[in-house]
């Protein structure tokens, strides 16, 4: 085992984690831990765009956004986090600018701007132009631009090291350690893709940034490697999980495939339509259309299809119809995602309208973190030393649905605070206890999945783990479904203790890191069926069927789920909690667009 | 060694297609393997067949082998759709992603040859050391260098100017450029086509400041002039990206440019 020492330790190398890294390395002596290289991380897959209201188009201001992003979330958001991320969002966008990002111009040479949805003049007047953006490839020049930035400054990277235990000086998973009392994290234990070896990293703070965990489920836009790492590894130390059951689903994926097509090609003009060819959204949101928030669409869509009005042979996808576009605006505007129906579905966007289909894209939950991003054990106490940002934390900026484009502004705003919050609070204490034998835990998990000598495949227990979530925990829910899915998840665990790999070797075993990552997967799917289970209502992107409507009485509070000791001796299970919504300007009010 | 995986019997829709639903097909892939930990330091050639579908890629094929067949098949992959830069190989002899490959417009009817990428030293089957290629990477200095006072907005940029080097943003740092160039092959020292195409994006960002000081890195015996323009990395782009054309940029860029 190899041991190293770090004032900060960042786990993940995506947006969020390299925004950090930016302000961190600076400060303090920082590493950057990533299982994949930074510039594979899946920030640079978002493409339309980072809103931020810079008025360089029209009239705008933060405030709209900010509500535009509370009511997004169907109110479920803390709203002082959502008036922080909409404020600092206009300077968030020109330190990109400033670092190189080559957002698209106006004619003046500003930075231009595009509609997304859900984003409105004067709380909901009519779509705005709020969106900054590089063709639809923003995400891709964000990630660029701050990797660049990293190596100006000479950032220590990690490649292709998986981190596979948080260090915490109280077992907070046994639920016995009271409220109040200290507990600080201490470092994180790796194992190293290349070698096989397992590195302790000492660190005086730790700031997660692991990006999401859309692989619980079959169809996604989400990269094989977004497994949840983050929020498993908090979950199995006894940390809670915030809003699971709320999971995005994005309305243009690619039909069978789940490939995402940017929201961008509404914002340019694209038209969702039917079967029939009726464009279908005037129907469910009749001011803004094709432009409603993604849970809106997305379940309008599914609607269309259940109903018997979808395109196709099978009538099981609809259409996205950009013919009436220019050629010349489409290349312009929109060129990677039109080459993805060319080259995937062989639909030529110019003259076909595109097969889509939702398809899961973004945890609105996470690890609970407050304004400053520190991670919560409870409702109060924070874990000191311990950051979260992006993705994997949830802050709660995106309550029960997240708004197009703020995420790309999540991982900024936030990635930048956890930077700065997690050097600061290493410049004044001193180094926490190691706990004793700190890497027995992952050294026992790696050794009992490679000597297992025979058992179940990984790819059969996962397939089956991702089509019980498709088919029970998607768009649409009821109890049965959920209890279905439950059923199925808990059977998986069950299996999963006897599942064996083939590869028993050292030297890059994927296979191995593939059998670990599915533990995730199985623990994260059943936090957010059982969240769902015991959400009885429908808000945002948790639609009930056999609770159709919003039910502030009961439910306008955060989920907080933690994974505790059950009565069985060795399983664990989930316990739900509650959190208080912070509200501050604006009181929820029924959802029309 | 040949293994297979028989289609399913039965009612499966693999079996019974539906209206509609896309074929599916037989497939080989003959892959080259590597692994200094089991079988010594020779690398040898493995086939697999599978049943594909009409519109798998190459890297459906890959994890049905890997998931189905044998999980020490060992190759990098993360988005699946060509975004990410992780799984370039050389598929029939060019350099590809493997999830934009097609199987189907690859004439499954003849075994599909898959090998790592060429001119990066082999760790493992398909799975290269990556370190070389982003050590010449960060050599071409690829950050934005200016001088004086940051603004207090963003800087001013026409359309058109954006438009000069929009081509070369496009990179996604795969290596399917420097890894076809022949020139790379012989000698490793060579700074490649991608820390090229890196230092083609700042050059002529009429924001950027430091294009001098990239091209003088470029002027090297190991720089731009190495390029003997035989356009196998415009080829190879899985992004569209001119890579000759910007390299050809660069070179007039040194003549017209006085140092």
């Amino acid at each position: 085992m190899q041991t190293h020492q770090y004032d900060v330790v960042i786990v993940g190398a995506g947006g969020a984690g390299m925004r950090a890294a930016l302000e961190s390395s600076g400060r303090v002596r920082t590493a950057v831990i990533s299982k994949l290289y930074p510039t594979r991380s899946h920030t640079g897959a978002a493409q339309g765009g980072m809103c931020a209201a810079l008025a360089n188009v029209e009239e705008d201001n933060w405030e709209w956004h900010t509500f535009d992003t509370v009511k997004g979330g169907d109110y479920l958001v803390d709203q002082d986090a959502a008036e922080i991320m909409a404020k600092e969002a206009i300077e968030a966008v020109l330190d990109l600018e400033r670092m190189g990002l080559p957002f698209n111009r106006t004619p003046e040479g500003k930075i231009d701007q595009r509609r997304f949805g859900g984003h409105t003049r004067n709380h909901g007047e009519a779509a705005v132009r709020r969106s900054c953006y590089a063709a639809d490839r923003t995400g891709h020049m964000i990630l660029q631009t701050l990797y660049q930035q990293c190596v100006k400054q000479d950032v220590s990277f990690f490649n292709e090291f998986y981190v596979l235990d948080v260090l915490l000086s109280s077992d907070l998973s046994t639920g016995e350690v009271a409220d109040g009392e200290p507990v600080a994290v201490s470092g994180v234990v790796a194992y190293e893709l290349a070698t096989g070896e397992i590195h302790l990293f000492r660190a005086k703070s730790v700031v997660f940034a692991t990006g999401g965990a859309g692989k619980i489920y079959k169809t996604t836009s989400n990269a094989h490697t977004l497994t949840g790492d983050g929020m498993a590894l908090a979950l199995r130390r006894g940390i809670p999980l915030e809003d699971m059951e709320f999971f995005q689903f994005h309305p243009t994926g690619l039909a069978g495939l789940g490939i995402l097509l940017s929201e961008a090609a509404r914002g340019e003009g694209g038209i969702l339509r039917n079967g029939d060819g009726e464009r279908f959204m005037e129907r469910y949101a009749p001011t803004i259309k094709d432009l409603a928030p993604r849970d809106i669409v997305a379940r309008s869509m599914a609607n269309e299809v259940r109903e018997g009005r979808g395109a196709g042979p099978n009538k099981d996808y609809v259409l996205l119809d950009l013919t009436h576009l220019e050629p010349a605006h489409i290349d312009a505007k929109l060129p990677d995602i039109t080459e993805f129906a060319r080259t995937y579905l062989g639909i030529e966007p110019y003259t076909e309208p595109v097969p889509v289909y939702p398809t899961a894209h973004y945890a609105m939950g996470g690890i609970p973190t407050n304004i400053n991003t520190e991670v919560l054990r409870n409702n109060t106490d924070v874990v000191q030393g311990l950051y979260a940002a992006g993705e994997v934390a949830c802050v709660s900026v995106h309550g029960s649905n997240r708004l197009g484009t703020n995420s790309l502004l999540d991982i900024n705003v936030f990635g930048k605070r956890a930077g700065i919050a997690a050097a600061a609070y290493a410049a004044t204490v001193d180094w926490a206890e190691l706990p004793e034998d700190p890497a027995a835990y992952v050294v026992g998990e790696i050794e009992r999945m490679r000597d297992q000598p025979v058992g179940e495949r990984v790819s059969d227990l996962r397939r089956e783990l991702q089509e019980s979530m498709d088919l029970n925990a998607q768009v649409f829910r009821t109890q049965e479904s959920l209890t279905q899915a439950l059923a199925d998840i808990k059977h998986l665990k069950k299996r999963y203790g006897s599942v064996s790999v083939q590869d028993k070797g050292r030297r890059y075993n994927t296979d191995l890191l593939e059998a670990l990552e599915l533990g995730f997967l199985l623990e994260l799917a059943e936090v957010v069926v059982v969240g769902a289970l015991a959400r009885e209502e429908s808000r945002g992107g948790h639609f009930r069927e056999d609770f159709p409507t919003r039910d502030d009485e009961r439910f306008m509070m955060h989920t907080m789920a933690y994974q505790r000791p059950s009565s069985t001796a060795g399983e664990t299970e989930i316990r739900l909690d509650h959190k208080p919504v912070i509200m501050t300007r604006y009181q929820p009010m029924e959802r029309k667009y | 060694m040949t293994a297979v995986v028989d289609a399913p019997s039965g009612a499966s829709p693999e079996t019974a297609p539906e209206v509609g639903a896309v074929p599916t097909f037989d497939v080989t892939l003959r892959i080259r393997r590597y692994n200094p930990e089991v079988a010594g330091d020779e690398a040898y050639w493995e086939e697999f067949t599978v049943t594909a579908h009409g519109t798998d890629r190459v890297l459906d094929a890959m994890h049905k082998i890997k998931w189905e067949l044998d999980g020490s098949l060992t190759f990098r992959r993360s988005c699946a759709h060509g975004i990410c830069g992780s799984d370039a190989m050389r598929i029939n002899g060019r350099n590809r992603l493997a999830c934009k490959a097609l199987l189907k417009d690859l004439n499954p009817d003849k075994p599909i040859t898959i090998e790592p990428i060429k001119g990066l030293p082999v760790e493992k089957d398909l799975v290269v050391d990556m370190e070389p290629f982003f050590a010449s990477y960060r050599e071409i200095m690829p950050f934005l260098i200016t001088s004086g006072n940051e603004p207090s907005k963003e800087r001013l940029q026409s359309a058109e100017q954006r438009e000069r080097y929009d081509d070369t943003t496009k990179c996604i740092l795969c290596a399917a450029c420097t890894s076809s160039c022949p020139v790379f092959w012989t000698d490793g020292q060579y700074f490649g086509p991608a820390a090229i195409v890196n230092a083609h994006r700042f050059i002529f960002d009429s924001r950027d400041e430091g294009g001098t000081q990239r091209l003088e890195i470029l002027n090297d015996k190991e720089g731009v002039w190495r390029c003997r323009t035989t356009f196998n990395c415009t080829e190879a782009c899985p992004r569209g990206i001119e890579v000759t054309k910007a390299i050809q940029e660069v070179k007039r860029a040194m003549i017209t440019r006085a140092f």
